[in-house]
Parts: C-alpha cells; sequence; structure tokens
C-alpha cells in the first residue's frame, strides 16, 4: 500500500438523510391500491351471494335453493370429472416433456422448449376452434370420433393444450433442481435406475408434482373459454356462471356459482403453498448440478417423445392458423386473407384488436411500476419493510381467485353506484386495473426473486454513504434488476392479451376486446373470422416476445456487460 | 511482547464513542443484555465472540441499521442512538462487501462523493493508490479477486473520510493466506488514517493481531475488554480463556494459601494465594506455558508425563501428555521443532513437565456437582 495520507475531502452535510421516511406512505398506497383492486371486489361478490335484494336479508336464503338444483350437481360433477381427467392426461406428458428436457441429452431442446410453450401465446377458445375443425361435424380426422367431438372428450383435448405449459414449466423447475451428487451416491451404493427414480428423483419432484396437478385442476374448473366452443350440451360450472351473468343477467346466481368457484382454487392454492415450503426446505445451497451424459436409447426415446407431443400442440395450433387462411372449410380450399377484414362480423373486429394491444401495453406499463415499485419498497426500504407481509399476502391472492370471479367481484364493486370508482366502470383503465390485479401474483413473485438476489446489504452501503434510497434504486437496484423487469412485463402483456375470463365481464362496446371478439364470433357461428382474430392474438403475443427479447438483447449488450466480465 | 499504541490513543483518553446500557431483544431471545463500552479516538476495536453473541448486533446497532430497546449511543457527547443511519457518519464493510455489481470500481468508490467531477476523479484515484490497486478503476467487481473487491469495499467506506469505521467480520469470505495477507494491510491502513475503527469477528487470531482493544462478548454480554495480551494471557473467565486459545485444566483443591492438592500431587500456584483451605479450583495454563524438561529434577509443579500424540500444527508441535501423578490429567504442550529433536520426543516416552507457577491462573471455586 501507499504511504501517502487522505486528505479530507470537502464534505457536504447538505445531503438529506432521513429520506426514508417517503418510503412508507408511498409502499401503503401499493398496498392500498391492491386492496381496492383485489379485496374489496372479492368482499363485494361475496356479499352479494349472501345477500337477498328482494327482502333485504343476510344470510344463505338464497344460496341454498340454487345449491339444492339437480342441474347445478350435474354441473359440478361434469366440471370434475373434465377437471380430473385433464388433470391425469397433462401431468404424464408434461413430466415427459420436462424430463426429456432437464434429463436427457436430446438435442433441439431450446426448440421444443418454445413449442411447448406456444399454447400460453392464444387464448383458451383457440384450441377449441381448432378441435372444431379438426374433428367437427366436417372435420379432417372426424372419424376418430364417431360420437362427435363437442362434450367431455372435446373439452378435456382442448384443456390439455391450454394447460399443459403451465404444468410443464412447474416440473421443468421442479426437474432442474436436481442434485448430482445423490445421484452419484445412489449408483455408488448400488441402487439401480428404477430404484432411482422411487428414491432420488420421486421425493425431489413430489411437490412439483403435487403444484402442477392443483394448477392444472383449478385452471380447467375455472375456465370458460373451452367449454364454449367445444362443450356442446356438456355445462359445466364455470360456462353456467357465465351464463347466467352474461346470457340471463342473474347476477345473484352467478355469484353463488362464483364462489363456489373459489373453494376448489382455493383449497389448490392453500394445498400449493404448503408444497412450495416443503419443497424450498429441500434444496441445499451445496447441491451440485446433474451432470448429463449421452445415452443414445433414452436420448432417441426422449426426442420421439417430444417431437410427437411438440408435434399434437404444433397441430393444434396450426389448424387455427389453417382455419384463419382457408377460404371456406372444407368446400374451398383456396387460401385468402378475407376473414382477417372483421368489418361485417359483430363483435368487435378490427377496434377490438388495437384496444387489446392497448390495454395489454398499459397493463405491462403499469403492472411492471406497480409491482417492482411495491416489492421494491417492501423488501428493500427500511421503514417500509413492515409492510411487507401484508403486501405479500393480498399479491398472493390473485392466484387464488379464477379470472371469472374477479371480474365478477368487479362488477359488483365498481357498478355499485355509492361506490366513488363507479366513473370507472365501462372504460379502459377498469380493464387494466382488472388485468393488473387478475395476473398480479406471478409478476410480484418474479419481481421478489430477482430483488431478493441482490446484496441485502446495499442499501446499508448507501446509507452509510449517505446516498437517498432512490438514487441507489435508480443506480443499483433497478438495472441490476432489468431483466426481471422485462419479463414481468412481457408477461403481463401477453396474458392480458389473451385472457378472456376477467375482463368479459367488464368490456363495453367502446372498448370491445380481440379475446372476447374471439369468442363472441364463435358464438355468432362466424368460425373462420373467430379463428383469424385467435390468430391475430396469437401473431401480437409471439411479437410481443420477440420483441422483448430483442430488447433484452440490446440493453444487455449496452448497459449489462458487466455480467459477463471477459 | 510490545506494542506501539498510536500517539492519538495515548494523548487524547477521552471517549469518542459511548456505548451505555444497550440492550436488544429478538422476540424471546435477547441478543444483548445492557452493553457498556467506551472507545477512544483512533482506536481499533475487535468485537469477538461466537455466533450468536450479539455481536453483529452490536455493530448494527452503531450502525443505525438495527434499532435498540434500551440504552445511549454518544460520539463526542452528541447523542447519536436515535439517528437515521445516513445522519452518523461511518463507513461500512460487510462480509458479502455488497459491492455494487453493475458500477465500475471507480463509481463503486465515487458513489457517496458529491461535488465536482475532477474532485471525484482525484480522490477516487487516491484511495485506488492507497490501497495498492492503481490499475482497476474501470473493472467492475465480478472482474476482481475475493481480496481485490474486499480492498475495494474498504476504500470506498474510507472515501468520505468518516470518521469511524464499522468492519463486519471483513475478511472471513477469503482464502486463509489472502486473509492473513489483508490482515496487516488493513491494520496499517487504520493506522496511518487514524480512523476509529470497530471490527466485528469470530476469528481469535484476527482480533489479537489486528486490534489495540479486543472486547470479548458471549450470549449478549461483555465477558472482557482488554489489550490482545490481557485477553491471551490473562483472561477473565473461563469462557475467554476457552475462547482465545488453546487451554490446559487442572482441578485441584487448596491445601494451604498457595498449594493445591491435583490427583496425587501438590502443586503451587500464587494465583490461588486468596483462597480458604478446602475450596475447589480450577486453575488455567496455556500449552506453551507446558514446560518440558531435559532431565528429571523433582520440584514442586514437576511430574512424569506419558506422551500418547504428537501433533504438527506447521510451526509447533503439539504433543498430548498423560500425568499419572495428577490424576491422569490430558496436558497439552506446545513445543518448537528443535525442542522435539534435542529431547528426541516420540510416541509412549515417559517425559519430565513442569507448570512454571507465575503461569498458573485460578478461576474461583468449582461448583460442587
Amino acid at each position: 500500500m501507499s504511504t501517502l495520507t487522505l486528505p479530507t475531502p470537502p464534505r457536504s452535510a447538505a445531503r438529506r438523510a432521513s429520506s426514508e421516511w417517503l418510503a412508507l406512505p408511498l409502499a401503503g398506497i401499493a398496498l392500498l391500491e391492491l386492496v381496492i383492486l383485489l379485496a374489496l371486489p372479492l368482499i363485494a361478490i361475496l356479499g352479494q351471494a349472501v345477500h337477498d335484494p328482494d327482502t333485504g336479508v343476510w344470510g344463505l336464503s338464497q344460496v341454498a335453493p340454487i345449491l339444492a338444483s339437480p342441474s347445478l350437481l350435474q354441473q359440478v360433477k361434469n366440471s370434475f370429472a373434465v377437471a380430473l381427467t385433464t388433470s391425469l392426461i397433462v401431468l404424464p406428458l408434461a413430466y415427459g416433456f420436462a424430463a426429456a428436457l432437464t434429463r436427457s441429452a436430446m438435442p433441439a431442446k431450446g426448440l421444443f422448449r418454445a413449442l411447448a410453450l406456444i399454447p400460453l401465446l392464444a387464448p383458451s377458445l383457440l384450441p377449441g376452434i381448432a378441435l372444431v375443425y379438426l374433428f367437427g361435424n366436417q372435420g379432417v380426422l372426424k372419424g376418430l370420433f364417431p360420437d362427435g367431438i363437442y362434450g367431455f372428450w372435446g373439452i378435456v383435448i382442448g384443456e390439455a393444450f391450454y394447460t399443459f405449459p403451465h404444468a410443464l414449466m412447474i416440473l421443468v423447475t421442479a426437474l432442474s433442481v436436481a442434485d448430482g451428487r445423490l445421484y452419484e451416491a445412489a449408483t455408488a451404493l448400488g441402487a439401480g435406475r428404477v430404484r432411482q427414480f422411487f428414491t432420488v428423483t420421486l421425493p425431489s419432484v413430489r411437490f412439483g408434482l403435487v403444484s402442477a396437478a392443483m394448477v392444472v385442476f383449478t385452471l380447467v374448473i375455472t375456465d370458460f373459454g373451452v367449454p364454449k366452443v367445444i362443450g356442446g350440451q356438456y355445462s359445466v360450472l364455470a360456462l353456467e356462471a357465465y351464463k347466467q351473468v352474461i346470457g340471463q343477467q342473474n347476477f345473484p346466481r352467478g355469484a353463488v356459482i362464483g364462489v363456489l368457484l373459489l373453494l376448489p382454487a382455493l383449497f389448490s392454492f392453500a394445498v400449493d403453498h404448503l408444497a412450495q415450503r416443503r419443497q424450498q426446505a429441500l434444496l441445499t445451497a451445496r447441491a451440485q448440478p446433474l451432470q448429463l451424459r449421452r445415452q443414445p436409447l433414452r436420448d432417441a426415446l426422449a426426442f420421439l417423445f417430444c417431437t410427437l407431443a411438440g408435434g399434437a400442440l404444433l397441430l393444434i395450433l396450426g389448424t387455427a392458423v389453417a382455419a384463419a387462411l382457408i377460404k371456406l372449410w372444407p368446400y374451398n380450399l383456396g387460401l385468402t386473407f378475407d376473414h382477417f377484414d372483421f368489418s361485417n362480423v359483430d363483435g368487435g373486429g378490427a377496434e377490438a384488436f388495437v384496444n387489446s394491444l392497448k390495454m395489454s401495453a398499459l397493463t405491462a406499463l403499469f403492472g411492471t411500476a406497480l409491482v417492482f415499485g411495491a416489492a421494491w419498497l417492501t423488501e428493500k426500504v427500511g421503514v417500509a419493510r413492515r409492510l411487507q407481509r401484508p403486501l405479500h399476502l393480498l399479491a398472493m391472492l390473485p392466484m387464488a381467485v379464477p379470472g371469472l370471479v374477479l371480474g365478477l367481484g368487479y362488477v359488483f364493486f365498481f357498478n355499485e353506484p355509492a361506490n366513488p370508482l363507479h366513473g370507472l366502470y365501462g372504460t379502459m383503465t377498469i380493464l387494466v386495473l382488472c388485468s393488473i390485479a387478475h395476473f398480479y401474483t406471478t409478476a410480484h413473485l418474479t419481481a421478489v426473486t430477482a430483488l431478493r438476489q441482490l446484496d441485502r446489504e446495499f442499501e446499508a452501503v448507501s446509507a452509510s454513504l449517505q446516498v437517498p434510497f432512490w438514487i441507489t434504486a435508480w443506480r443499483v437496484t433497478l438495472p441490476v434488476c432489468l431483466p426481471a423487469v422485462l419479463d414481468v412485463a412481457r408477461y403481463f402483456f401477453v396474458a392480458t392479451m389473451t385472457t378472456v375470463s376477467a375482463v368479459i365481464f367488464l368490456y363495453t362496446p367502446d372498448t370491445a376486446l380481440a379475446s372476447v371478439s374471439v369468442l363472441n364470433m364463435d358464438d355468432a357461428g362466424d368460425t373462420a373470422a373467430a379463428a383469424a382474430m385467435a390468430t391475430l392474438i396469437v401473431a401480437a403475443s409471439a411479437t410481443a416476445c420477440l420483441l422483448f427479447a430483442a430488447l433484452q438483447w440490446l440493453l444487455l449488450r449496452r448497459t449489462q456487460r458487466w455480467r459477463n466480465p471477459g | 511482547m510490545h506494542r506501539d499504541l498510536p500517539e492519538s490513543l495515548t494523548m487524547n483518553p477521552t471517549p469518542y464513542l459511548s456505548l451505555t446500557g444497550i440492550r436488544k431483544r429478538f422476540g424471546a431471545h435477547t441478543a444483548l443484555s445492557g452493553i457498556d463500552l467506551t472507545i477512544r479516538q483512533g482506536e481499533f476495536v475487535c468485537l469477538l465472540g461466537p455466533s450468536g453473541c450479539g455481536k453483529t448486533t452490536l455493530l448494527r446497532i452503531i450502525a443505525g441499521l438495527e434499532g435498540m430497546d434500551d440504552g445511549r449511543i454518544a460520539r463526542d457527547g452528541r447523542d447519536i442512538g436515535r439517528l437515521p443511519p445516513a445522519a452518523r457518519d461511518y463507513g461500512i464493510v460487510f462480509q458479502s462487501y455488497a459491492l455494487f455489481p453493475n458500477l465500475t470500481v471507480a463509481q463503486n468508490i465515487a458513489y457517496g462523493l458529491t461535488g465536482r467531477r475532477e474532485d471525484k476523479d482525484r480522490r477516487v484515484t487516491e484511495l485506488l493508490a492507497l490501497i495498492g490497486l492503481p490499475a482497476i478503476a474501470g473493472k467492475y467487481p465480478a472482474q476482481l479477486s475475493g481480496g481485490q473487491q474486499q480492498r475495494v469495499a474498504l476504500a470506498r467506506a474510507l472515501a468520505t473520510s468518516p470518521g469511524l469505521l464499522l468492519l463486519d467480520e471483513p475478511l472471513s469470505a477469503l482464502d486463509a493466506q489472502v486473509r492473513e495477507h489483508l490482515r496487516g494491510e488493513i491494520k496499517a491502513l487504520q493506522r496511518q488514517l487514524g480512523v476509529t475503527t470497530i471490527m466485528v469477528t469470530h476469528d481469535q487470531e484476527e482480533a489479537l493481531t489486528m486490534a489495540d482493544r479486543v472486547v470479548v462478548m458471549n450470549h449478549g454480554v461483555i465477558e472482557q475488554i482488554g489489550t490482545p495480551e490481557q485477553i491471551y494471557r490473562q483472561p477473565a473467565s473461563r469462557f475467554v480463556a476457552d475462547f482465545v486459545g488453546q487451554c490446559n485444566w487442572l482441578t485441584g483443591t487448596v491445601l494451604s494459601p498457595g498449594q493445591l492438592r491435583v490427583g496425587d500431587g501438590i502443586v503451587s500456584a500464587p494465583a490461588a494465594s486468596e483462597l480458604a483451605s478446602g475450596a475447589q479450583v480450577e486453575l488455567f495454563l496455556r500449552p506453551e506455558d507446558v514446560q518440558i524438561d531435559p532431565r528429571w529434577e523433582p520440584s514442586p509443579n514437576s511430574a512424569l508425563a506419558e506422551v500418547q500424540q504428537i501433533e504438527l500444527l506447521g510451526s509447533l508441535y503439539r504433543l498430548t501428555l498423560s500425568v499419572p501423578q495428577w490424576g491422569n490429567l490430558q496436558l497439552l504442550a506446545d513445543i518448537s521443532h528443535r525442542q522435539l529433536v534435542q529431547l528426541a520426543i516420540g510416541d509412549g516416552q515417559r517425559l519430565p513437565v513442569q507448570l512454571p507457577a507465575a503461569s498458573l491462573r485460578c478461576f474461583g471455586t468449582v461448583e460442587a456437582a
């Protein structure tokens, strides 16, 4: 070390030191927003379910007759049958796919992974439409379902397509945290492949399997997009809620069914929560990544399996795209862009698409800002940390609340004339707010994970250097978290672009939406236009993903040089 | 051993930082119960103790990163106990260094600096020269070795010339060799700048080599405050003796002032001269104080011991001895390589050992169990 003594630099005593107190009201505002966007609408729908508007009496007086009706009982049974069957089909498929991606040395993993995530880009109505073209009365493969595709099996296949990537992502995560040492130890102790699977692999992924099963089950039971298009006479609970509210304007009955839908969702949420806590306890910091060696037979089988599963997903997407481009199925197979001219069809047409883009962009912008702002304040800024637990609880809530229930809650809460926020009803703003609330959980978890990877002493160091907390946020926290910020924005955009469930109760003719218009066009018998709109949505989602990927690449190159020191 | 205390310490005895009655609870766990400590200007103080003893909590309370339930912190006579961290004027280095990964070394060091760009640049250059790494200004933290990162964190903490430097286990993430090297460098730097420094560590060797004064803590209380020599040679409690270095413990009964019965033998220890006969005491002796004699000469504190194990510690050998005369006492003795050769010591051999009476320290009565 050199021997010079340090001269004292000029110190500025004027730096604002105790700026942290500003963080508390800011975090409080974020928390209040979540209360308004989530808690109050849910309370509203619960209130609606147990309040008889005719007599003004609170209680179960109107719930009981609805529950006792034989049609409802049948719908409950149908919903459970569909959800269980779909789970039983999707889980092994998703597990096989995830295992091939994480535990084999097969080629083209990136391609297969991208392929498997395709369904996320489409509204749940798309598989329904594709199935009509494949197996419907005039379908190419009609012979496979001689009794018709409309009904139970149609719903199950459509839901399998829709839920596959959700299960896959969870299982890939569960399978990729393998501790290579455990397998080495098992091999050294003489355990064979089968024994290793049951003693090492299965225990380490069992919570992931539970999680995936719960997610699939909940998604199926609360989705009405697929049953709407392909369900025929087979009536399920989610569709019934939609019909009661939209078709018959029977709000109390819709509310009761909505609350019913909340029950399995809350149950699976609780199970999943427990499973995830156990899963975390399983991981040790000393785990060694698994080294994959080439095994020709296994890798070939994995490749074959992924080709078949990925091919099936691609077939469904391709059918929808083809349906959008073919003149008149099955009589005139010439190609045309006519179906993309929505001027002659009901349901909103081109404006709906523009509205959807606008809604998704606004949701991505404001949703990301709110999610990251709230997570950052409560994770990182001293005084606001006391709000961390309430925020986290609220942020986890949307996972347990089906979009359908949330949308109904918004109707009951914001359409109440006494509500000072009544003016939002019927605007684009409420659609954006509802979408932010609907997709809050995943975004929040991504943000929190990214923030927690930062050294927790950054803020302490900044305080000791008398730098206000927001400067550290701007110079360090945000740049380091930039990839996660982009991830959250992209997730918000794509999820909002494809959703039908919550917004279907909230749109007006002025704010018609693309995904909703798919449903309305299909309802009006204009299946080709519906397919065209669904294709547009997929194209928009895919473009957004590509744009975000490009943006990420550019930013990483320009501002994130520190990540790859060379 | 002789130590030069920095001039400021001897000339300015008034406390710079004084902590009075600091208390802190986390739920049912008492982290600190009544800490009193004064630190002089320019002093290097180490808070030493096992994990969970409250030393890090105490440092975080001084930094204002943690609140205290009760107590007072005064600096230059001014109460700073309730001030936010940014108003307390200190620099801090964490175990993780907490270097901002997306900023260059120069940007990291300049993070707390204000004023004109040229002034900042000059200051950064000065600090880089000071830590002996003049050529790394444009690098990112991920491009530096652990030792380099540690020094950059130190430079960043010193950039604003704070009146107080806080170090939270600053060396524990480093390899042994780098750690030893940096000990000396940090100590030299601290002397040179005369900045009052408080370092938290669980490594007794680190505390002994670096500190002007060591504060040994356990279970939220201070066990002893003293110079490294005092802590090592005159531990105030059995805990301090055990925590700071290796010890031999002899249990004995006082026969007459300064005379004790240990097993079948008699040991004289002036340290026990004020105890009543019949009292049970524990005697403490460091392994390097055990004397191995070339020839057996009967004397009050000698006995024949059998070598059970010879362990190479590097520059020393540590013998594990068994002494039948003192009730089969297990005794550790450190000897040099030369001694080992000269005395031709081997396993199972019998050796005369002597316990120098002046080195024996005495710890109160053993509770009758």
